[in-house]
Formats: C-alpha cells, sequence, structure tokens
C-alpha cells in the first residue's frame, strides 16, 4: 500500500516538474505574462523564509529577541552590502549560533 | 567561449552553499523513516521517486500518523506544487531541448536548482549549452540528497539537532533573493508574500505554499499596472 502511495506521490511531483518545461513555450506566454513570472523567486523565497524565521517548532510566533530575528537580520545586512551567497549564510549562522551557545 | 563542462561545474559550485541545510535535512529524512516504522528500501525510494524534501517529511509523517493515502498524496501535490512556477520560468531558457531531454532535466528541478540557474539563465546569455549549468546544481544536489538520505537510514540523526542547522534553510534562499533588495517593487512583493505565508500558514495540506506565491505575483501584476499608468 505504501509503495503505491510513494509511485502516484512521485508521478504527481514529477507532473509539477515536466508539464510547464515540455508543454508550454515563451511564445505562448505574453510580454506581461513574462514580466510577472520574473518575480516567482521573490514570491516563493518569502514563503519558505518567513515561516522558518518567524514561527518556532510549533508554529507559534517568536519573540522579538529570538536568535533566529538577530541572525536573520545579520544576514540581510551582509547579504545587502557584499552580494556575496556564501558571506550571507555564514554571517546569519555565525550570529545565531553565538546566542544560542 | 565556455565549454560545457566549465557551464557544469558553475552549476556544481553555484549550488554548493545551498547544500549546507540539505545535508543534515537528507540525513534526519532518512533517520525519521526508519524511525517512524518504514522499511529502509521505501524510504530511500521516497527520496528517489518523489524526490522533494519538504514533501517527503510531511508525507512519512502522515502516512504513519494514520491518514489516508489519499491526504498523503494530496499534500505532497500541493506542496511541490510551486514547481509549475519554476517551470513556468525555466521553459523559455530550455526551449531549444529535445522531448527526451526536456523530460530527463525536469526531474532534477527544485527550489534550490531553480535559485541557482534561473539567476545564471538571467544573466547570461543563452546558447545550446546553458542548459549544463542546470544539470550541474541538480546533479550535485540531487546525489547530495540520495546519499544523505542513506547515511540518515542506516546511521541515524548524527547530526545533532542543537546545532541548529534547519535556521540554514531561510538563511540559503535569503541569500538568493537578497540580490533583489535594491529593487523597491521587488521588496514590496517579498513582505506581502512573506506576511501571507504567516497568514495562511495552518490551512490544511500546507496549502500556504502556494497560495502566497499566487498572492505575490497577482500584487506583482497591480505593481506593474500601476508603474504602466505613471
Amino acid at each position: 500500500m505504501s509503495w503505491m502511495s510513494v509511485i502516484i506521490a512521485g508521478l504527481i511531483t514529477y507532473f509539477t516538474r515536466f508539464s510547464m518545461i515540455t508543454f508550454v513555450n515563451s511564445k505562448m506566454m505574453s510580454k506581461k505574462v513574462r514580466l510577472v513570472l520574473s518575480y516567482v523567486p521573490s514570491t516563493v523565497f518569502p514563503a519558505i523564509i518567513f515561516p522558518a524565521v518567524f514561527f518556532n517548532d510549533y508554529g507559534k510566533l517568536v519573540e522579538i529577541n529570538d536568535p533566529k530575528i538577530f541572525g536573520i537580520l545579520a544576514a540581510i545586512i551582509i547579504g545587502f552590502f557584499s552580494r556575496n551567497v556564501i558571506a550571507t549564510i555564514l554571517a546569519g549562522l555565525i550570529v545565531y549560533w553565538f546566542l544560542i551557545f | 567561449m565556455s565549454t560545457k563542462y566549465s557551464i557544469f561545474k558553475k552549476g556544481l559550485i553555484d549550488i554548493s552553499p545551498l547544500l549546507i541545510p540539505v545535508v543534515p535535512f537528507g540525513i534526519i529524512f532518512g533517520a525519521i523513516g526508519i524511525e517512524l516504522g518504514f522499511s529502509p528500501i521505501i524510504t530511500y525510494a521516497t527520496s528517489l521517486i518523489i524526490f522533494g524534501g519538504a514533501s517527503q517529511i510531511v508525507f512519512i509523517q502522515l502516512l504513519s500518523g494514520g491518514a489516508s493515502s489519499l491526504v498523503a498524496i494530496t499534500s505532497v501535490g500541493v506542496i511541490n506544487s510551486r514547481h509549475f512556477l519554476y517551470g513556468a520560468v525555466l521553459t523559455e531558457y530550455l526551449e531549444k531541448l529535445t522531448l527526451i531531454k526536456k523530460l530527463m532535466i525536469s526531474y532534477l528541478v527544485t527550489d534550490q536548482t531553480f535559485a541557482v540557474s534561473s539567476r545564471y539563465f538571467k544573466d547570461h546569455k543563452i546558447n545550446d549549452k546553458s542548459h549544463y549549468h542546470l544539470l550541474g546544481a541538480g546533479i550535485t544536489l540531487w546525489t547530495t540528497w540520495q546519499l544523505t538520505t542513506i547515511i540518515g537510514i542506516f546511521l541515524g540523526s548524527i547530526v545533532p539537532d542543537e546545532w541548529g542547522l534547519k535556521f540554514a534553510i531561510p538563511l540559503t534562499f535569503l541569500a538568493i533573493i537578497v540580490n533583489e533588495f535594491r529593487k523597491l517593487d521587488h521588496v514590496l512583493v517579498m513582505l506581502i508574500s512573506g506576511i501571507s505565508s504567516l497568514i495562511f500558514f495552518d490551512i490544511p495540506f500546507k496549502a500556504y505554499i502556494i497560495i502566497t506565491p499566487l498572492i505575490g505575483l497577482f500584487s506583482a501584476l497591480l505593481i506593474i499596472k500601476f508603474k504602466e499608468n505613471k
């Protein structure tokens, strides 16, 4: 039974991955659609970032002085000025580690 | 002129920092699968067949918690529906590929590969070798996820929870979008999306992960219209 579920879930996931790439091409999309799509990273990734930072493991809002808040602020500042992926991640982790240990 | 190999390597290098949370996450996934009573084979099979970290965790937790297969499968579908958006963005850069190649490369589209490769495609002139970036990033991530799942299955959670590596997940995605912080319209869309995700976090099937982007894209459309009218 589990096997069937895994395979169906896998097929559905694969469909979400290949359908647009195989069946849709840029000629089908207007300039405006493509312009709107250029915002995809700016709208999907905050949906991953915000709950991970502002909620604790039980889905409750964290305190304003939570280590994660300071970590993300450090990452934003370093990231904004350095424009460097590794520096951004490390800045956030180091501040977070400094506060939790 | 960049060669296939050098573009592939660029993809590998670009995705590497994003692997910091993927490694412990994969190990934890493998360990949880066994703890919840799944066999090593089926735990590993989810990493091979579904290949979507967050959705796999939800999937096995629901199944072991007694939820019906239908609920577990629906949750996976809803959580992974964001790939439709990734595909819609990537398709114009992969247009020249044959159908078989499109079908193969699609399997490698994840949050992380989309993050680094869509940026590469946007910043570089597209030629018949550009997709090697997505291959390099995707194969690197795929291999990491498969290996770490196996490590977790056999060695358990060898990465202590107290290290707080879970926090590296939001950090890696922040590192990707921080480039857009200089554009006011993008910052506005990010704030609208982020706050929406907090508001809709509790609705069933983790649907916030697709509702939020739709709200964000709609607000982007309004912003574009507003700018045109000025």
